[in-house]
């Protein structure tokens, strides 16, 4: 078992994100709104050596699985990233994130004027575009700092 | 048509543009043929805001139908004012109309609103977005003077915040269109807009002054820059001063030249231009009742049929 495998493998139940471009991991922790106050344990490995990515960050979440739209919001931070979720310590389902067409409810809209800001029964709804996501409602594009838009209604 | 609801210039087609305007002057021409057309039909009119102009506009236009109005009058004498969700209040006056015409002034109200509504919904405004009748008379009115094929058109004045400037820009790139715009570096034509127009694969050319680019058009769209858009009064008045057109600064301008604006109007286009061939925006005014007309009869005769 090369050290690559072991570093995935090594927890009980749960999630590795892997492959994470380097500096994105505590984004990534924003995303998933893990700060540890729950008492879940969180490893973090900033700049780990990568034969992909020359440099990657990994973050291995114990006794939490992620769901499809976390995945998919995860794409946007981290393209590159892979999946896998542990049980019994062992990789028991792998994906690469793709890029979604579409990411509801995991966003606020940046446009304080926007509908889905208001105390309405309506999900955040952003079309995903190359380089930035758009609001399908007021068309306000966020490109920049997307982990800061993390909330969700 | 083949659309429910109208909330956004965007998701209409050159194909469902023409079939609206087509339908427009049939209907200009002969007011006669739709005279009773709707009789007994409702439209319910959902003002969060005041405007005065397009909802008599929409009034009108049903009413020269033959059908009648609803309207839910000013909000604080409604249940909004105690508080019930824009998506609750659609959901009750659907029941109340055939159809409803909205203004909210949040961005992307009319959308939301829509996804609660069977009976079609025509955005009459949402905050600093869409207004796609106003977009729809625009071009109805530039295709009488104009054309809207190979044509030239400048776009004046406050780029940034006005809706009917981004609307109009967006559904022009169904055509055959060359866009001027022009205007102070701060009241530039916002990011989400312009990302639109390169995908639209439109020519646009930025100006911060009319005088080069003048002779050229074929239309001069202006509109209004707000004082309350700078906070230091002394740079509004030198900024607005140079968007400001008259009789005099028309004169280096093509003898075909349509001047058009959304009015109202403040200073910005002088009244001696009122009685020169280039004023349209009277004319432009008007076509708002033929072209909401038009866009009624075909979501209305729609669920009729
Ligand atoms: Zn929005």
């Amino acid at each position: 078992m090369s050290e690559q495998e072991l570093r995935v493998s090594k927890i009980e139940n749960g999630t590795v994100i892997d492959h994470i471009a380097g500096g994105q991991a505590l984004n990534v922790l924003a995303i998933l709104d893990i700060d540890g106050s729950r008492g879940e344990v969180v490893s973090v490995g900033i700049n780990v050596p990568s034969d992909r990515l020359g440099r990657k960050d990994v973050v291995k979440v114990e006794d939490r699985e992620l769901s499809q739209s976390e995945v998919d919001v995860l794409s946007l931070i981290a393209p590159a990233a892979t999946i896998n979720i542990i049980r019994d310590y062992e990789v028991t389902e792998k994906h690469r994130v793709e890029r979604p067409g579409a990411v509801t409810g995991v966003l606020n809209c940046a446009n304080p004027n926007c509908i889905t800001n208001e105390n309405e029964p309506v999900a955040s709804s952003f079309a995903v575009l190359d380089d930035g996501v758009r609001c399908i409602y007021c068309d306000t594009i966020i490109r920049d700092n997307i982990a800061q838009h993390i909330g969700g209604t | 048509m083949r659309h429910d609801h109208i909330t956004s210039a965007k998701q209409l087609s050159r194909e469902d543009i023409l079939t609206v305007l087509d339908r427009a002057s049939e209907i200009a021409a002969d007011p006669e043929s739709v005279s009773k057309k709707y009789q007994g039909s409702l439209l319910g009119l959902l003002f969060f805001e005041p405007s005065t102009r397009t909802k008599m506009s929409f009034s009108a236009a049903m009413k020269r139908l033959g059908g009648d109005i609803v309207d839910m009058g000013p909000v604080d004498h409604s249940s909004v004012k105690k508080g019930e969700s824009l998506a609750d209040t659609a959901r009750v006056v659907e029941g109340y109309a055939d159809a409803l015409v909205m203004r909210h002034p949040s961005e992307g109200s009319a959308q939301m609103a829509s996804e609660f509504v069977d009976v079609p919904l025509i955005n009459a405004g949402d905050g600093a977005g869409q207004h796609p009748t106003q977009t729809l008379l625009d071009l109805y009115t530039i295709r009488e003077n104009a054309g809207l094929d190979d044509l030239t058109i400048g776009i004046m004045g406050d780029l940034k915040y006005g809706r009917t400037v981004h609307s109009l820009a967006h559904a022009l790139t169904n055509f055959e269109t060359r866009q001027h715009f022009i205007s102070p570096e701060t009241l530039k034509l916002p990011r989400s807009v312009r990302y639109d127009l390169h995908d639209g694969g439109t020519e646009i050319k930025t100006h911060t002054n009319i005088e080069g680019i003048l002779p050229e058009l074929d239309v001069l769209y202006v509109t209004r820059i707000q004082e309350e858009r700078f906070p230091d009064k002394s740079e509004y008045r030198e900024v607005a001063g140079q968007y400001q057109i008259d009789a005099e600064l028309l004169a280096q301008a093509s003898d075909d030249l349509t001047v058009m604006h959304p009015l109202p109007r403040v200073d910005e286009i002088a009244t001696d231009v009122d009685k020169t061939e280039h004023a349209t925006y009277f004319e432009q005014a008007h076509n708002g009742v033929p072209v909401r007309m038009a866009l009624l009869d075909l979501l209305l005769g729609e669920t009729n049929e």
